[in-house]
């Protein structure tokens, strides 16, 4: 049997919506259900995606899973910690990236590690030699002393990434990690999903593109409206037709029923 | 939990000492331009009243008495005695031009006239003398005054009944330097002080914390196990020494230089500002560090609400309109304030501090209020600070 790494419980969100966006949506409801009741649970050592279009609520569970924003009701218990009542125990067990959380332009790849490294309490020469080995094989070891200013977009997110990873974290969740990458970059980032794989992380992707999920993925989530409608391994999703198809297939179902 | 403080602190003091035009802006440049400019005023006005030394005062006089004959050997003053109506109008025009200093015009017999004149029964005016001059030259009003005071001299002398002060070399005036220098300080420098420090670190902690939020910054601190009172204290902390850092340039600045101006205003005062003591000197760093971590606090908690420094920099304009208004109560001199309740008041009790320091009227035990209380204060600011760093609805919004 498996070890339930992470369990999510009923987890809802909603948004208040400001009178502007009321008029340009044109609807007179003051609030935007972002997550509605999901429930999911991912496994030690596997890679668990979570697939929806735009808008679905993606980012907002797994911001909730982070403990960076509060869910309205429900709750998740990663590696033994409460995302309500033990929010530090949850961020001293996970890894998190997000493209919303930005590195200070005028510290250099190296000085970032180092302090978020710190205020993880990693010891120094455990640091120094993760540092090395993270550094190496994203290529920063070559702009490791280049402030975050002069980073280009993709430098930037290698940085952002390898900083998520600063304290070695058994539970690693990453909403769109490979989103304005190139395709090298991109190739090297869902490789080296597959080695934290490998060493048994458990890793939560967020995504809309296909051929990531069919790639790294063990399992996968299907969001639509803030609601999971699909919740399986990836191989019972393709059984019978491919993963795009099957999403249409769902996304029409769901969103037929809505219009 | 301390480690982390330090570490916050560490990472604020890198980001603000490396970047080596920010320590220029904020902490050499206020000093050094106070420094200047008080001096530079302290010069101008000096050069403004005081006259070059070998200055020929160009007076024109009409019926020069005999009985001041005598001021034509004064080589200061180059007297040139004119006879006709029409000479003393081209004399007016000079004067309106300043290329004159002073018209004198007597009676044709002033010294019979003054001679024969008793306050007591006299039934006509008494002889005057008309003294034209131009009060926008400053050669001109100087000559003015030196012959007013000569002729009221002249008219006293006449009549002598008595003196007042008449003994040469006897100190009169017991006004020490000590007490000009309190009396100067205790009414300029709280008011300077309470002003500097605020822009101090108005130029420091929206930039750390609105900055922070505004750029995604410190989302990426919230994600770390770190505790958001621990992110609080370590930015208020490392904010409030940068502070302290300009707030001591900036008094360092006017310290040295507000002697010099005031001494261009006038000769009489005299100003040393060696009459502080290092207590002196303690109590002060006290007042401007327990102000300071005040200041940060109020700011920090403004910069938090905003979404943006533009934003904080406009929100926090109308603390800087109280701090300015009670900045000034300090001009309005009298000492401080000796009820110990007045120094349960935030900023007020600063500035009647700074006030009694200065004039050396100082009682410690509202010294020690004034700090404990401003630390108490700075400390439920930093649990606010950490409410708002916890608030998704203020943090992410
Ligand atoms: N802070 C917020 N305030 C108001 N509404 C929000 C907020 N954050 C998210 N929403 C709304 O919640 C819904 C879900 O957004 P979310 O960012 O989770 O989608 P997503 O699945 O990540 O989409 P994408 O693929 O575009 O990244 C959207 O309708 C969004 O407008
Ligand atoms: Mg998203």
């Amino acid at each position: 049997m498996m070890q339930e790494l992470l369990r999510a419980d009923n987890l809802c969100k909603t948004f208040k919506i400001s009178k502007k966006q009321q008029r340009i949506e044109k609807t007179s409801e003051k609030t935007k259900v972002a997550v509605d009741r999901l429930s999911f649970c991912a496994y030690e050592g596997e890679v668990f995606g979570l697939l929806g279009p735009n808008g679905a609520g993606k980012t907002t569970t797994l911001r909730m899973l982070a403990t960076l924003i509060k869910p309205d009701s429900g709750d998740a218990v990663i590696n033994g910690s409460s995302i309500t009542s033990d929010p530090n125990g949850v961020r001293s067990k996970i890894g998190f990236l997000t493209s919303e959380l930005k590195l200070e332009d005028f510290f250099t790849p190296n000085y970032l590690f180092d302090f978020f490294s710190e205020l993880y309490g990693v010891a120094p020469e455990v640091r120094n030699e993760r540092k090395k080995r993270l550094f190496e094989k994203f290529g920063i070891d070559t702009f490791a002393e280049v402030k975050v200013a002069n980073l280009s977009t993709g430098m930037k997110q290698k940085v952002s990434l390898v900083i998520s990873l600063v304290n070695d974290p058994q539970i690693i969740i990453f909403d769109e990690p490979t989103n304005g990458l190139d395709v090298i970059t991109a190739k090297v980032v869902t490789d080296f999903l597959l080695e934290l794989k490998a060493e048994k992380k458990t890793i939560l992707v967020s995504t809309h593109i296909f051929s990531l999920i069919e790639k790294i993925c063990d399992r996968v989530g299907i969001i639509i409206q803030g609601k999971m409608v699909v919740c399986d391994t990836l191989a019972n999703i393709t059984a019978e037709k491919s993963l795009e198809d099957k999403f249409f297939e769902i996304y029409e179902e769901v969103a037929g029923e809505q219009v | 939990m301390k480690k982390n403080i330090l570490t916050i602190m560490k990472k604020e003091f890198a980001r603000f000492f490396g970047d080596k035009r920010l320590v220029f802006t904020t902490i050499l440049m206020p000093g050094l331009m106070i420094y200047v400019m008080y001096s530079f005023m302290g010069n101008g006005f000096a050069s403004k009243f005081n006259t070059a030394e070998d200055y020929v005062y160009q007076v024109y006089t009409v019926n020069l008495p005999e009985s001041f004959q005598d001021l034509k050997s004064d080589e200061a003053i180059h007297i040139t005695e004119i006879e006709t109506a029409d000479e003393a109008g081209a004399v007016k025009t000079n004067l309106e031009n300043q290329e004159a200093d002073l018209l004198a015009v007597f009676p044709a017999d002033f010294d019979e006239a003054v001679a024969a004149y008793d306050s007591m029964t006299a039934q006509g005016a008494a002889p005057n003398i008309s003294l034209y001059y131009n009060s926008v030259s400053q050669t001109s009003s100087t000559i003015y005054r030196s012959f007013c005071e000569i002729f009221n001299q002249y008219e006293s002398a006449l009549a002598n009944k008595f003196d007042i002060n008449a003994a040469e070399g006897e100190q009169y005036d017991f006004a020490t330097e000590k007490d000009t220098t309190a009396e100067i300080f205790s009414m300029m420098l709280p008011m300077l002080m309470m002003v500097f420090l605020f822009s101090g670190c108005i130029a420091i902690a929206p930039e750390s914390i609105a900055g922070e939020k505004e750029r995604g910054t410190i989302a990426t601190l919230l994600v770390t196990p770190m505790k958001r009172s621990e992110l609080a204290l370590g930015k208020i902390l490392s904010l409030s020494v940068i502070g302290l850092l300009s707030g001591i340039s900036s008094f360092l600045g006017t310290f040295v230089s507000l002697p010099q101006m005031m001494g261009g205003m006038s000769d009489e005062v005299g100003m040393n500002v060696n009459v502080y003591s290092g207590a002196d000197f303690i109590m002060l760093l006290l007042v401007i560090l327990s102000t300071v971590l005040l200041i940060i606090g109020m700011i920090s908690i403004i910069s938090g609400l905003s979404k943006s420094v533009k934003e904080a920099g406009t929100a926090v304009t109308p603390l800087m309109i109280v701090v300015m208004v009670i900045a000034i109560t300090s001009m309005m001199g009298g000492g401080a304030q000796e009820g110990f309740y007045w120094y349960l008041i935030p900023l007020y009790n600063s500035v009647q501090c700074m006030s009694g320091i200065f004039s050396f009227t100082m009682l410690p035990v509202n010294l020690i209020i004034t700090v404990v209380i401003n630390i108490i204060y700075t400390l439920l600011l930093v649990g606010g600070l950490t409410k708002i760093f916890d608030s998704e609805k203020i943090m992410y919004s």
